[in-house]
Formats: C-alpha cells, sequence, structure tokens
C-alpha cells in the first residue's frame, strides 16, 4: 500500500453573515475536495452562527494583486480628489445636497 | 395566489419577504419575481451605460482642465454603474451578451431622460443636479431592495452618485456668477430639464402596471408619485439658493400638505419617448451598437491571447 504524502489544497473560505451583507473572507483551510472544503469551513468558522452562507474557492484559483505594487497599482486615483463629494463646496443654505 | 400550505418554497419565499430579509441569488424565488428583476436591474444598467452619451458629448469641449477632469471622472462612474448592475443581472441567470444585444435591439428599455440632447454645456451641471438628483431619491430606497445582489450595488453607486450631484450643482453655481448670457444659459437648461426630470419616477401611480407587484415584492420601496413629491420638496429650495426658477406655473408651497404643489408632466411625450420617439433614441442606440462593434476585435483578440497561453501552460505541463 502506497502512502499518500500529496497535501490538501488550500482553500479560502468565504461567509455571508447574513442575507443581504456580501460575503466576507475569513480565513482559510485545507481539505482534500470542494465538499470537505465546505464541511470543514461550516465547522471551524460558523460554530457560532457567523454566517447563512459559506464560500469556498481553491487558494490557487485566486489571481491577486501583489502587495509589494500596492503603490503603483493605486496610483491612478491618488491624485484624483474630484472624485470625491467633499472637493465641491456648497454652501449651507442648499438643502438636500 | 400559490397555495403556500402546499408549496413550502413558495412559503419560504413568501416567509423571507415577510420578515423584509433579502432574497439571494441561490435562494428560490418565483419566476415572476425573477423576471421583474431582470426587467428592472437590466433597464437600470442600459441606463447607466447609454447615460454616458449626453454628458460624454462635452467632454471634448469642456471650458477648463479642472471641468474636463471632473466629467471625465463622472463618465467614468457611470460606465462602473452599469457594470455593478449588469453583474447583479447576471445572478438572476442571464447572460452579459444577452443583456448587451436586448439594449441594442431595442428589446430592453434605458431611462427616457437620456434620449434629451445636450444643447449647452450647462446642461452638464443640469444633468448633475436635476437628473441626478432625481435618480438618487430613485436610488436611495432601493439600497434596501429585497434582491441581494441589487441592494448591494445600489449601495456602492449611491455612494458615489453624491459626487455626481455636487459637481453638478457647484458648475451651475459658478455660471450664475458669471455673465447675464451665463446665467440666462443655466434658466433655459433647467427649463428644458425639469420636465424629462420628473418623469423619471415613471407615469402616476394610477397608471403603473407593474408598481403594486412590486411593491408587495419589496423590489421598489416607494410608489413613483411618492418620490417625485419627494424630489419636489427637495429640488425648490435648491433652485431657490442657485436663482433659478422651474417652469411649472402651478409649482406652490401646500402648507395644509406640507408639500409643494406642482403640474403634471406631458405624459403624451413620456409614451412617445419610451416608445422610441424621443429626439435622440435613434442615435443613442446607434452609437452604442457601434462602440459594440467597434470592440469586437479587442474582445476576440483577448480571447485568443488567453486561449493561446492556456495551451501554452498546458504544453509546459504536459513535458514536464
Amino acid at each position: 500500500m502506497s502512502e499518500v504524502k500529496a497535501e490538501w489544497p488550500l482553500y479560502e473560505v468565504f461567509v455571508r453573515g447574513k442575507r443581504g451583507l456580501n460575503h466576507v473572507h475569513v480565513g482559510s483551510l485545507h481539505a482534500a475536495d470542494d465538499d470537505m472544503a465546505l464541511r470543514h469551513a461550516r465547522d471551524v468558522y460558523t460554530r457560532r452562527n457567523e454566517g447563512v452562507s459559506i464560500w469556498v474557492v481553491q487558494s490557487k484559483d485566486i489571481a491577486a494583486s501583489s502587495p509589494d505594487e500596492k503603490d503603483p497599482m493605486f496610483a491612478p486615483s491618488n491624485d484624483k480628489v474630484y472624485r470625491h463629494p467633499t472637493f465641491y463646496e456648497i454652501p449651507d443654505n442648499v438643502p438636500h445636497m | 395566489m400559490t397555495d403556500t400550505a402546499t408549496d413550502p418554497l413558495q412559503a419560504g419565499f413568501d416567509a423571507t419577504i415577510g420578515h423584509g430579509d433579502r432574497i439571494e441569488p441561490r435562494d428560490w424565488m418565483p419566476e415572476g419575481y425573477r423576471r421583474t428583476l431582470v426587467r428592472q436591474v437590466a433597464q437600470h444598467a442600459h441606463s447607466e451605460i447609454i447615460g454616458m452619451q449626453p454628458e460624454g458629448a462635452w467632454i471634448g469641449r469642456a471650458p477648463s482642465l479642472r471641468r474636463k477632469a471632473i466629467l471625465l471622472a463622472k463618465v467614468q462612474d457611470e460606465a462602473g454603474h452599469g457594470l455593478y448592475l449588469y453583474s447583479a443581472c447576471e445572478t438572476l441567470g442571464v447572460s452579459r451578451g444577452e443583456l448587451t444585444e436586448k439594449l441594442i435591439s431595442g428589446a430592453q428599455k434605458y431611462s427616457s431622460i437620456f434620449n434629451y440632447p445636450t444643447l449647452t454645456y450647462a446642461d452638464v451641471g443640469t444633468i448633475g443636479w436635476l437628473v441626478d438628483g432625481a435618480a438618487i431619491c430613485n436610488q436611495v430606497p432601493l439600497c434596501r431592495t429585497s434582491f441581494g445582489p441589487y441592494g448591494r450595488a445600489m449601495i456602492r453607486i449611491c455612494k458615489e452618485e453624491s459626487f455626481h450631484q455636487r459637481q453638478g450643482y457647484e458648475l451651475l453655481m459658478t455660471m450664475m456668477r458669471g455673465t447675464d448670457e451665463q446665467r440666462a444659459m443655466v434658466q433655459e437648461s433647467v427649463n428644458r430639464f425639469w420636465w424629462p426630470a420628473l418623469m423619471m419616477f415613471g407615469p402616476p401611480d394610477d397608471e403603473s402596471p407593474n408598481s403594486a407587484q412590486s411593491m408587495a415584492w419589496g423590489i421598489k420601496r416607494n410608489s413613483n408619485d411618492d418620490l417625485r413629491q419627494r424630489f419636489v420638496d427637495m429640488s425648490v429650495p435648491q433652485a431657490q439658493a442657485l436663482g433659478v426658477t422651474f417652469p411649472d406655473p402651478e409649482l406652490r408651497w401646500n402648507a395644509e400638505r406640507g408639500h409643494h404643489d406642482f403640474g403634471q408632466p406631458d405624459w403624451d411625450e413620456f409614451m412617445q419617448v419610451v416608445k422610441g420617439n424621443g429626439p435622440c433614441n435613434t442615435q443613442r442606440i446607434a452609437h452604442r451598437r457601434k462602440a459594440h462593434e467597434d470592440g469586437a476585435w479587442v474582445r476576440e483578440a483577448a480571447t485568443a491571447y488567453a486561449t493561446k497561453q492556456a495551451a501554452a501552460v498546458h504544453d509546459q505541463e504536459g513535458a514536464a
């Protein structure tokens, strides 16, 4: 009998706290397949009614921006203060704006 | 009415709506609910995308670099809002390609307001103030709509919409501090957009066939007439502060009601514009169709590149 050495893949876990809210990343875990990942996610991350829905996705399937590239990545929006409502001065006597 | 005693799926749906909870994409939902949402969210998404055109027309003619940067940012936001909403719509089981096709074939509608032309630069300000102002009135209650993805898209949109309204009002204030000619240009623009802005809330409640069901499903939270009234009440003091008037002889404060009385828009004109006979319907759709067709080679090239990359990875793995 050959020993199984392959490590279970890493999964990222997202939980919807309640209806109407986005799924939010809560952590990760190892599992042999999707079903097991879901079951483990339930046991690890929602033992106290933390959620109404869980998403799991293999970490390798997530394409992510690099933290080292944070500055160049987000530079295009740094100098655009006019995208914010506070950039525009509206007198106090103008209501509802 | 479905007999909820014999239909646990319907009963579960009704209970969720009854509690004021949200329906999420994997929940069972009645076909009519799904269809109504697809129609409304698609129409909303199309409005954002078509809404880029009237203001986009002024980007190249903005009077300063500052105004040009602001206008670019705003039109870029509209594109983003369209994408949030298309994504929400796709969670209901329709594809993006299908939605685009239905827009350019005229099978699905967009807000009639975007079928009016932007004749002067003041229109950029008036659209920000009145058109986006009316949109905000419509959209704030939709943040609590019963379908989760739609509500979440609306929350993002409302956050960004505030800049749109303020830049418009600020633009008009600047023009009102200018020459007589500029002030006249603002007033003329407001005269043209006031009635179409009121039409944005849809037909009167007693002529709005889908409203009651949409309210019962929690898709809509307020009636067309309630929202229209709210918009008029908000806009009147803003107009006074700006120094312009609205072209409605019946507009006056009614102390008894605690609201403004106002006249009715020309609903025949509204129906004509909805049917496709507004001043710019043909032009708007033709432009959207051309943009879609002109972009075909970009989509094809990106797909071809991705296929090639995937094949290369596959070959490497095969060789290893």
